[in-house]
């Protein structure tokens, strides 16, 4: 049957142009793809494409340099927000993010990311937490829920031998040099657009020569939990959020009152 | 230019400065603080870059990320501090980006002490990270050639786009000798082409020591030991002593080939005609000059303040056409002239035991003068 209406287009979804046009490797399911696309999205709307300079990590977005049209580096396993301090001091006038899993950031890299936020450095740290390792099959990672089964807590975490989760972010936002330290989920489009929200004020502040920030993304990891995608999307909320609470934790009064 | 009068340490800060490194990164350990302490003071009043890192782990880091901007970057430590570093070494290697490091031996292993020893030789000349890299190792003897060595370190670093590094020991870094210092060079204004600077007017670079296809990474791998086999045929630095007429020859490097030219000397005015060979470079090492002295000389005798590992380049190089000797002070206790040269005069003597390997000759000595 043939339209007799004008046709009207109206484009509601493009490719950021921070973002290279290839397929990522991230499995179905997983919100890396989501976390990177809302990175991209703020770069491009600050107009930050030539002045940004990555620092991949290591685990699943060790490969998050080939996904976005920015100058890169790939820090090894931990180290990014020393990595991060490095470009940073020598490039203040660049703005340097860091791309880090709960591997990553939580245990190798503990003393790295204290110290950065300590320090005041004035980076951006985006935090994925999918409560495993996923790129080596899904290892009980710090973030690993209690009760939570993991290729290396077979019988579920027991937080008797196996230690409690760390709230990373909680703890960084008690630090003097972190200025704007936030929890936010990828879970529903509210949620996302909230992340997106969060991403544009770690940007923001840095900008503003402010200071440390982190933005924490719950994350899920479909392949390693076992789960279709949306039934990963529903063990985030139902699991992770009570454990992980999303929410501010450290604002800078300067920002305190920016709106998107 | 006049000479000042300068620790070690502080010789070699102040010669970085002037050949122009932007950003320091350190976390403090003895014997080698004296060297971040002075980089705290003039590097933030020179608008250049210095951070104290929470931990020798942290501060290769940040100079791995200060190097991938194409800037003159280094750190500093001492034994223990640099076998935390070793991760960062392999990475920044993997990178191939021009670095420099200061290494401030001291006596180990473990925790050890705060006294000078070389026992860090094999980590640094043979490896010490992990996979197929080479780095380029100078061993000053004096105040004055940490100076000249560091600011060589960093036109090596650059011309190969290696790591350099200068091995020192707690002697060296915490003595004060006289020493010309360099002028003052001014920053870099240009930075190489593959700098990760920022994408602005030009396609984005990407700097990573990660090659997941085997065959890329050989290729990587034979790339870098070709440019290796030129840094072999081009950078070999080396200082002989009465060689003419060696028929002994001593060969030590840093501060026990300096402690070694002394007893030469006394050899000399007792009439033994003794040489030395001081390794400057360590790596590469000076494999043809030990070589053609293994040819003229009847006895090699290796010095080392460690167990003997400069030692067994030493018995690659002679190849079996000089008898090879070793003598050795380890854990932090310093060597000294009348030791050499008593270590020379037993040799001049003659009737010495060929039987099994010259360290375990040297060990079974050592334990009969108990």
């Amino acid at each position: 049957m043939e339209m007799n209406s004008q046709v009207i287009e109206e484009q509601v979804y493009n490719r950021p142009d921070s973002f290279v046009d290839v397929s990522t490797h991230y499995c179905p399911g997983c919100t890396h793809g989501t976390a990177h696309r809302l990175i991209a999205e703020v770069i491009d709307e600050m107009g930050l494409k030539g002045k940004t300079i990555g620092v991949a990590s290591v685990g699943c977005s060790v490969f998050a340099y080939n996904y976005f049209d920015v100058d890169f580096v790939q820090a090894p396993h931990g180290r990014a927000p020393a990595m991060a301090t490095g470009v940073k001091r020598v490039l203040p006038e660049r703005v340097v993010f860091t791309y880090q899993g709960d591997g990553d950031l939580a245990s190798i890299g503990t003393a790295e990311i204290v110290h950065a936020a300590a320090r005041g450095e004035n980076i951006s740290v985006f935090f994925l937490n999918n409560t495993n390792y996923g790129m080596t099959g899904g290892q009980m990672a710090p973030t690993t829920l209690p009760g939570q089964k993991t290729t290396s807590s077979p019988r579920g975490r027991d937080v008797e031998t196996q230690g409690y989760p760390v709230k990373a972010s909680e703890m960084i936002s008690t630090l003097d040099g972190a200025s704007y330290v936030v929890r936010r989920s990828l879970h529903d489009p509210k949620s996302i657009r909230l992340a997106k929200k969060a991403i544009r004020t770690a940007f923001e502040v840095q900008i503003r020569g402010l200071g440390f920030s982190l933005v924490e993304l719950l994350s899920t990891c479909s392949t390693n939990w076992g789960m279709t995608p949306v039934e990963s999307m529903h063990w985030l909320e139902n699991n992770m959020v009570p454990y992980f609470p999303l929410g501010d934790f450290k604002v800078h009064p300067a920002i305190a009152g920016l709106r998107f | 230019m006049a000479k000042e009068l300068m620790k070690g340490n502080e010789a070699v800060a102040e010669a970085a400065i002037r050949a122009g490194v932007t950003a320091y990164f350190g976390y403090p350990i003895t014997p080698q603080t004296e060297l971040l302490e002075y980089m705290s003071r003039r590097m933030p009043e020179l608008g250049r870059v210095f951070v104290q890192a929470e931990s020798e782990l942290a501060a290769i880091n940040m100079v791995y990320g200060a190097a991938c901007t194409g800037r003159r970057v280094m750190s500093s430590s001492s034994s223990p501090g640099v076998s935390l570093m070793m991760e960062g070494v392999s990475y920044i290697a993997g990178t191939e980006l021009p670095v420099v490091l200061v290494d401030v031996m001291r006596g180990g292993p473990g925790l050890g002490n705060i006294a000078p020893g070389q026992g860090d030789y094999n980590q640094i000349v043979h490896g010490g990270g992990h996979g197929e890299y080479r780095a380029i190792v100078l061993a000053p003897g004096s105040v004055q050639e940490s100076v000249d060595l560091t600011v060589l370190a960093f036109d090596l670093a650059e011309k190969y786009r290696s790591i350099v590094v200068v091995l020192s020991d707690g002697s060296i870094g915490q003595m004060m000798e006289p020493c010309e210092l360099p002028p003052m060079q001014p920053l870099k204004t240009k930075f190489p082409d593959w700098a990760v600077t920022g994408s602005e007017g030009r396609d984005r670079r990407f700097l990573s020591s990660i090659n997941l296809d085997p065959a890329a990474q050989e290729r990587m791998n034979f790339r870098v030991m070709r440019r290796w086999q030129e840094i072999e045929a081009n950078e070999v630095r080396y200082k002989e002593y009465y060689m003419e007429d060696a028929r002994f020859v001593v060969i030590g490097f840093g501060s026990t080939g300096r402690v070694a030219l002394s007893a030469v000397r006394a050899a000399r005015a007792e009439g033994i005609p003794v040489g030395l060979i001081r390794p400057v470079t360590l790596n590469p090492f000076p494999t043809k000059a030990i070589a053609q002295a293994a040819q003229q000389a009847e006895v090699m005798l290796v010095v080392e303040m460690n167990n003997g590992q400069m030692l067994e380049d030493v018995m690659l190089a002679a190849d079996g056409n000089a008898m090879v000797e070793f003598y050795g002070r380890m854990g932090g206790v310093f060597m000294l002239p009348e030791e050499v040269l008593s270590e020379i005069c037993r040799i001049a003597a003659g009737g010495l035991s060929t039987e099994g390997h010259p360290r375990d000759r040297w060990l079974n000595r050592s334990a009969q003068k108990k």
